[in-house]
């Protein structure tokens, strides 16, 4: 940048400046599309950076255009990748020998990696979690549920996009590197160990199948159900007959006591059923099978079964 | 409903919208779209048992590269407006679910079509580039993401504009068998989202956790903060003691999906 050399004072972005950035790169996926993907919302979020930096027309037009080439990475994750940008802009413009090349060399460096971060962290990890957390509360009724998902989620969001895009800042070009090393593994891998435990859980308390089938039908002996034509009337035999059920005896409701499929497979393993169901859907997608194919199959399966009586 | 109840509907579906694409605040979010909408049409009780059930549903959703996850933008919204509208209040909050899911896929064709329009906007920013013209490109960006609200506004609105009377007719005409069919399929598909979550994250490191945490649920008195708990509890103490274990650090890699000997079966299939 050799028209800059002639400038005496040191420009720099404020924390203010940098702010904005932070606050723009919400937007970043706002014109996502199918040949650049992210570039216009990239430019959209380093434009006051840009601006500031650069006075003069002509380099503006080429910053503008160096930061509409291809760029995509997950939405948060570009924070780190625009701190290390912003880093990189104001050497340049100060007159360090920062060519274009670098400049995307850095974008495109960083993007991929850091995606594969993301993605696992925030989709597959977070949200589930906070998701869930929120939608149990909700299907109680509870309105704590929403809200309670909405705060925990933008503030993990926005205290993540702004604290790693200083860090970039700071870091510069160094960023790469430092986050290879061991910290951000560690956070995959225990988030990743996190993940999986809660899905383990959630497996087994909302995916719901209930085999109809009867396996068996015994008549009882007499004493071992509740003898609903001999009770006392009234709130006396209301009273006697809780206390046979649940209380006192724990004698049965019914003279034949049924057993379906789904008793027998719960005193094996509760939830095998919904877990095996887990294990198809996951083969089904390792054999690229789309998730809406799957989904859409799943319904017709359940109407059919239904149907037919196994469920 | 009220002239305000749907202006401010349209509104909630035009935020769901522009989430859908920016991924940010989470306003697409079943568990959102589905009580806001609830609220300003007076039915929050219904509005949010419904985003909770369907955000049970939707915990997996989202796209990553090859894969394109279903819309949970419009799948909230037009459940949410059909409940509303078919006035069974708790009880029609099956089949709003039951209807949501086809919604969902037809969700991703509008997201398909809009960003292949953002294609010609970016060439627009081109040119404004060109001439450095910044507040140009600002705008074409504000444009883009009011284009992806109203992929899911007007849709909203067309669903009320049908009225009420009609969706009702069409949600008892549903037989029996058919509703209670779709309610068993979605105590089911569930598992979809489970299995593209494990399908990302599984490694011959974590099956275990998986394993203790499918045990312990199976004990219903522990609550879901209590489960949590007792995970993040078990991750932060097997990270300290590996660290221990290989002297301080470097003890990474198993990340990643080598050494998952279930996937290598199901792979093999």
């Amino acid at each position: 940048m050799a028209d800059n050399k002639t400038d005496t004072k040191k420009i720099s972005l404020t924390r203010n400046d940098r702010l904005k950035v932070a606050w723009r790169s919400t937007f970043i996926q706002g014109s996502w599309n199918y040949e650049r993907m992210q570039n216009g919302g990239w430019l959209y979020s380093l434009m006051p950076a840009l601006n500031k930096l650069y006075t003069k027309k002509e380099d503006r037009i080429a910053a503008y255009k160096r930061h509409l080439e291809f760029f995509n990475t997950h939405p948060y994750l570009a924070s780190p990748i625009l701190g290390v940008t912003l880093a990189l802009e104001e050497d340049r413009a100060n007159g360090a020998p920062v060519d274009d090349v670098a400049i995307q060399g850095v974008k495109v460096g960083m993007m991929g990696p850091l995606a594969g971060v993301g993605d696992p962290v925030f989709w597959y990890t977070v949200r589930p979690i906070v998701g869930a957390l929120g939608a149990s509360l909700a299907i109680a009724g509870n309105i704590v549920g929403p809200i309670l998902f909405f705060v925990l989620w933008n503030l993990i969001r926005w205290a993540f996009m702004w604290y790693t895009q200083e860090f970039g800042y700071r870091a510069g070009s160094r960023i790469t590197d430092d986050l290879s090393g061991g910290l951000l593994q560690k956070v995959t891998r225990g988030a990743s160990m996190m993940g999986m435990f809660v899905i383990g859980a959630l497996i087994q308390r909302w995916v719901k199948i209930d085999f109809k089938p009867v396996v068996s039908r015994i008549t009882q002996q007499k004493g071992a159900f509740i003898d609903w034509n001999h009770l006392p009337s009234g709130a006396a035999g209301i009273h006697k007959a809780l206390t046979e059920y649940q209380l006192g005896k724990g004698l049965s409701l019914d003279k034949v006591k049924v057993t379906t499929l789904q008793d027998n497979l719960d005193q094996l393993i509760p939830g095998l059923a919904a877990l095996l169901l887990t294990f198809l859907c996951m083969w089904l997608l390792k054999k690229k099978v789309s998730p809406i194919i799957i989904i859409l199959g799943i319904f017709i399966v359940g109407i059919l079964l239904h149907v037919v009586g196994w469920l | 409903m009220s002239a305000i109840s749907m202006i401010l509907i349209v509104i909630v579906a035009f935020f769901a919208g522009m989430e859908g694409i920016l991924d940010e605040f989470q306003f697409h979010q079943p568990l959102i779209a589905c009580t806001l909408i609830g609220l300003v049409t007076g039915q929050l009780t219904a509005g949010l048992i419904l985003g909770g059930s369907l955000q049970m549903i939707a915990l997996g959703w989202a796209n990553i590269g090859a894969a394109v996850a279903p819309d949970a933008a419009l799948a909230s919204v037009a459940s949410a407006i059909i409940l509303v509208q078919g006035g069974q209040g708790r009880a029609g909050i099956g089949s709003a679910i039951a209807i949501a899911i086809p919604l969902a896929v037809a969700g991703l064709f509008l997201t398909m079509i809009v960003r292949t329009i953002t294609v010609a906007i970016i060439h627009v920013m081109d040119a404004a580039a060109e001439k450095g013209n910044y507040r140009t490109i600002n705008m074409w960006q504000v444009v883009c993401i009011c284009l992806q609200g109203l992929r899911i506004a007007i849709p909203a609105a067309l669903l009320l504009i049908i009225p009420a009377s009609q969706v009702r007719a069409m949600l008892e005409a549903m037989p029996k068998w058919l509703s209670d069919g779709m309610a068993i399929g979605g105590g089911m598909v569930v598992a979809v989202g489970y299995a593209m979550v494990i399908n990302m994250m599984a490694s011959s490191e974590v099956w275990p956790f998986f394993a203790i945490g499918f045990a312990l649920a199976a004990l219903t008195d522990l609550t879901l903060i209590a489960i949590g708990t007792i995970g993040l509890s078990m991750a932060l103490m097997y990270l300290k003691l590996d660290e221990h274990g290989s002297n301080g650090g470097n003890g990474g890699g198993g990340n990643n999906n080598t050494g998952d000997p279930l996937g290598d079966i199901l792979d093999d299939y």
